[in-house]
Formats: structure tokens, C-alpha cells, sequence
């Protein structure tokens, strides 16, 4: 049968969930082989057999990890000319939609970014126009070259005993100029990952810069917290936060926004949710036309009579 | 020091937007403007040129007559000079002849430095400038939500969902910064008046040296199959909170939808 790419990022030794997710997907297509940017154990290989690779190939140049995307978009493109491959599955995340932009250049292949589903016919569904509209759509030339949004479906078991290989692969000097000079590592909220959650509970405007009554309902709910663009822009929650156009896409099975008036670039990050509630004291607020529940009211005195309830019941 | 700032004119997102019969962006029937997270790409050329000497911004957009819109805009905010690419060819274009075209632009522009917005916000890939990085063999330093520049290199600051990166670059090369670089200048009446007198060329694929048949929709290389509004959501329920029914609507929904 015929091969798939797919890239596997790993996340601190483990295998990302979006990782098993492009495993899940390419299955449709043909036998997966993933590939790993730098050094893997045992663990890794293990995981990504567990979800179907028949095979695992890794690259250890260290340019890899020194510069920004241009020298995996040269070892995949290298990797790629050997395997040929029938497809190549990336995770829209932005460095991955910049190694598919690359790669679609260097293997002169057409390129869809952002699609939540790809058939075995390599038909793929984007959401777009802030989810307002459903795209169907394929490649039409070369190697299709797909990015996948993470989240958008659940990964599932096909247990292979994949063969192992470290690749070698050849960096030019020209993909070696926009070096990371240094990376500070940023405090872990100790949630669950946004775009992961169940549970989305996010602020806005409406609160005031207060964002403890979210945060307690979240973790009362095992959930995320979000916030809109508006709380960020104010410096009352970090950017990592942001839920919207230009920050992250969740799909939740709740999405709690609280104080939130719901403007189109909100909605572009929240819309495909499966249940909306919204808590907002401005009874026009947009976001209401999109909530299965609106409450029109002051959000800190809702939230609490929710939390005070929720613990009241777990007594 | 010349700055290229790539700038598209797009639908407006707060209006209708939807699809043509080819399955393009409809363009025609809303309004147009510049893509405001491309306002951004342009405040950082600004704040450059407001900090330096000698900086020259040009402006260079790529889209049908409309387009001249967001070039104004462009330039009332302040920058130099624009180039407004227009072919009847282009219609339709991919990523790739999108790239493609852009980079020919810049290599014909030959400026130091390309400023991008971090995607458009209509087709929101998000991989322009590192695909015209690839054609030109310039380095990209992308998604900074801060930029700096020196003599001969730039740095940015990329924030990811775990670290705070420094990326540093020789120059000539492209960057794109995010909705965090800082916050886009209005216009003022002065730079309206005098966007008036600044020039815009216009350049077509012919000025490029590519070919009408390396571009738009029937060179594409990937196809739209099917365009779909989604469904109007059902009216949900709506609660005025009055002495604490409002919570207790909320808790009763967690209850039913076993969040709780």
C-alpha cells in the first residue's frame, strides 16, 4: 500500500495529540509514516505504533532545532523524495502551516491549510469566514501537502509495530539564517491545554480585568480558561489565551463566554462549539444569537451563584 | 533603509462574506478594505521610518482596481509610495501563483526588509511570507510580536503557547508580525492630504516577467469542490438574571449536559 507523511511533533519526549490525530486521518489514505524532527526514545516510536505508523523516521540535524522552519521544510522535502509519498499531513499549527507553504514550493504541490476532516478520495472540509461557511475541496497537482486543524477529530487506536529509522538529511546554508537566539519557557497554568478542553470558560470585556470568578468556574469544571481579544489587548490575560481570528481556534463541548460581546473575530475562534453559554449584561451583545443559554447580567454575580451552587452540590 | 509592506485589500469581516460562482471570495458585492492585520505590518514599517533615517515605505498590494482602496489607506496612515499589482490574470490565484507573484514583486521592489501581517483575514493561511521566503532564498522571521532592526539584522520576539523566542535574521529578509506588535495609527488630516500627492505605480504580471497562464484559478493547483453557508443556528434560550435566576438557569444547563 501506499505511504503518507505525516509530522509528528513531540511536545517534551511525548508525542503531540495532534500528532495522533494526522496518524487517525492518513490511515484513510494509505500505510502512515511519521516523521520526527530530532532525536526520539523508545516511547515515541511506541506511541505513534500504537495509532497505525507503519514506519518512523527521525532527523537529528541540529540545525533543526536551531533555526526557525526553512531547514525541517528541507528535511521533509528531502524525506518526502524518497518515500514518495501520497500524501503529506502537517497540524495546522503555525509552524506547521509554514513547513507545508515551503514544502508545497519545493515539491510544486498544491495546498490546503486548516482543514477539520480529509476524506480517503483526499477531500478535505475547512471552516472558514469565522465558521460561517463549510469549504469542500482537493489537490489538484503533485503530492497533496494538507494541513489539519488540531482537535478536530479523536484520535483512535491501531496498534503496528512501526521499523525505526534515523534519516539523514542535508541542510543548506540558506535555510540557516533566522536563528533562535534564546527561548524562555513560560509558566504552565496547570489547566488543561486550551485547544484540547473539554471546557472553555472565557472573559472579556465585561470583566473588568477581574478574571478570578473564571478561573474558579473553570477549574470547578475542569476546563480551560480563554479570553477574548479585547482582555488580552487590556494586559489582563496573557496572548497564549486569546480565542479568535488571530488567536486560538477551541471547539469545546461547552464554551462559557462571560463578558464577552461577541464580535465577528471572537466568534471566528469559538463558533463550531458544541454548547454556547453566554453571560453578558448588554442584551444586544452578538454572541447571544450564537449561545444555546444567554443570561443577560452582571457576569461576576452570575458566575459566583453558579460556582457557590456547584460546590454546595459536591458537599 | 527600504521597507516593503505586502498589504491585501479583503472583504469586510464584519459584513456579509461569501463565495462567488467560481468559487473564489466573492470581492464584489461587500465592502473592501485593507486587511487590518495588515495595518499592523504597516505601523511597524512606520515606527521603523519614525525612528530611523532614510527609511523609504512602499506600499504593494496585489488585487482588481478595489484594491487602490487599501493602498490609500496605506498611505494616508503614512507611508511613502505604493505599487498596485493588477492583471485580470490573477483572479483566482492560489497560494502559490500568490506567492509567486509577490515575489517577483519584491525581487523587482529590491527592498531590505518585507513587512507582512500575520495572515490575511479572509483566506487566513498564514503562509505568504514563508512561501516567498522559499522563492527568494530570503530568510523569514515570522509571527513577531515585537521587531527590531539594526544596520543589517533584525530581531522579533515570537510568543508561543510555552516560550517567549528570540529570532534573530541578516537582512535582506521577510518578516510578519502578529495583532500584538502594537497598536495601528489612524490617519491623521495630514496624512490624508498628503497620501493624495504620493505616488503609486501600477505593475502588471507583463512587469513581472510571468506568464498569464502561470496564474489564477485554472492554474491552481488545489480546487474548491463545494461552498456552504452554515445552518442558522436555533434561537437559544435567553435568561434576564433577576435575584439569581441567572445562575441557576446556568447551573440547570452544566446539570443536563452532565458538566456537572
Amino acid at each position: 500500500m501506499s505511504e503518507v507523511l505525516i509530522v509528528a511533533e513531540q511536545v517534551d519526549s511525548h508525542v503531540s495529540k495532534p500528532a495522533l490525530e494526522l496518524l487517525t486521518l492518513a490511515r484513510r489514505l494509505g500505510d502512515p509514516a511519521a516523521v520526527v524532527f530530532g532525536e526520539i526514545d523508545e516511547t515515541v516510536a511506541k506511541t505513534l505504533g500504537e495509532y497505525g505508523a507503519t514506519r518512523v523516521l527521525f532527523a537529528a540535524d541540529s540545525a533543526l532545532a536551531d533555526y526557525l522552519v526553512a531547514p525541517k521544510a528541507e528535511a521533509l522535502a528531502q524525506i518526502a523524495a524518497s518515500v514518495e509519498p501520497v500524501a503529506i499531513l502537517i497540524s495546522s499549527t503555525p509552524e506547521g502551516k509554514e513547513i507545508a507553504g515551503r514544502l508545497a514550493v519545493k515539491l510544486q504541490s498544491g495546498l490546503i491549510t486548516d482543514a477539520t476532516d480529509i476524506t480517503a478520495d483526499g477531500v478535505t472540509t475547512q471552516s472558514v469566514f469565522a465558521g460561517n461557511w463549510t469549504v469542500t475541496a482537493s489537490v489538484t497537482h503533485g503530492v497533496p501537502v494538507v494541513t489539519l486543524k488540531p482537535n478536530a477529530i479523536t484520535p483512535e487506536l491501531a496498534p503496528t509495530e512501526p521499523a525505526v529509522a534515523q534519516v539523514e538529511v542535508t541542510i543548506s546554508d540558506v535555510a540557516k539564517t533566522a536563528r533562535i537566539v534564546s527561548s524562555e519557557p513560560k509558566q504552565s497554568s496547570g489547566r488543561p491545554e486550551l485547544t484540547e478542553a473539554a471546557v472553555v470558560v472565557s472573559g472579556g470585556r465585561g470583566t473588568g480585568g477581574d478574571f478570578a470568578a473564571i478561573e474558579e468556574l473553570a477549574d470547578q469544571l475542569g476546563g480551560a480558561v480563554g479570553a477574548s481579544r479585547a482582555a488580552v489587548d487590556a494586559g489582563w490575560y496573557p496572548y497564549a489565551y486569546q480565542i479568535g481570528q488571530t488567536g486560538k481556534t477551541v471547539s469545546p463541548q461547552l464554551y462559557i463566554a462571560a463578558g464577552i460581546s461577541g464580535a465577528i473575530q471572537h466568534r471566528a475562534g469559538m463558533q463550531t462549539s458544541k454548547a454556547i453559554v453566554a453571560v453578558n449584561k448588554d442584551a444586544e451583545a452578538p454572541i447571544f444569537a450564537l449561545a444555546d443559554l444567554g443570561v443577560v447580567g452582571d457576569l461576576h454575580k452570575v458566575l459566583e451563584g453558579v460556582i457557590s451552587e456547584i460546590k454546595k452540590r459536591r458537599m | 533603509m527600504k521597507i516593503v509592506v505586502l498589504a491585501k485589500h479583503v472583504p469586510d469581516a464584519t459584513g456579509e462574506r461569501g463565495f462567488a460562482s467560481d468559487g473564489t471570495v466573492d470581492r464584489a458585492s461587500s465592502a473592501g478594505l485593507l486587511s487590518e492585520l495588515d495595518e499592523y505590518a504597516v505601523e511597524q514599517a512606520l515606527q521603523i521610518a519614525d525612528d530611523h533615517d532614510d527609511v523609504e515605505v512602499v506600499i504593494i498590494s496585489v488585487g482588481p482596481p478595489a484594491a487602490a482602496d487599501a493602498i490609500k489607506r496605506a498611505l494616508q496612515m503614512g507611508a511613502s509610495a505604493a505599487i498596485h499589482i493588477s492583471d485580470e490574470a490573477i483572479h483566482g490565484s492560489d497560494a502559490l501563483a500568490s506567492s509567486l507573484v509577490l515575489a517577483e514583486a519584491v525581487k523587482k521592489a529590491a527592498p531590505d526588509l518585507v513587512i507582512c501581517g500575520m495572515a490575511s483575514t479572509d483566506g487566513t493561511m498564514g503562509v505568504i511570507p514563508a512561501m516567498i521566503a522559499e522563492r527568494l532564498g530570503w530568510p523569514a522571521a515570522t509571527l513577531g510580536a515585537t521587531l527590531s532592526v539594526s544596520e543589517d539584522r533584525l530581531t522579533i520576539r515570537r510568543d508561543t503557547d510555552v516560550a517567549s523566542v528570540t529570532i534573530e535574521a541578516p537582512m535582506p529578509a521577510i518578516v510578519s508580525v502578529t495583532d500584538q506588535s502594537g497598536e495601528a495609527r489612524y490617519p491623521s488630516m495630514k496624512g490624508i492630504l498628503a497620501a493624495k500627492k504620493k505616488p503609486v505605480e501600477s505593475w502588471t504580471l507583463a512587469d513581472l516577467g510571468i506568464e498569464q497562464t502561470a496564474v489564477g484559478l485554472d492554474a491552481a493547483w488545489s480546487k474548491v469542490l463545494q461552498t456552504t453557508p452554515r445552518p442558522p443556528k436555533e434561537p437559544g434560550r435567553l435568561v434576564v438574571d433577576q435575584d439569581g435566576t441567572g445562575s441557576v438557569a446556568v447551573v440547570e444547563f452544566l446539570t443536563t449536559g452532565k458538566y456537572v
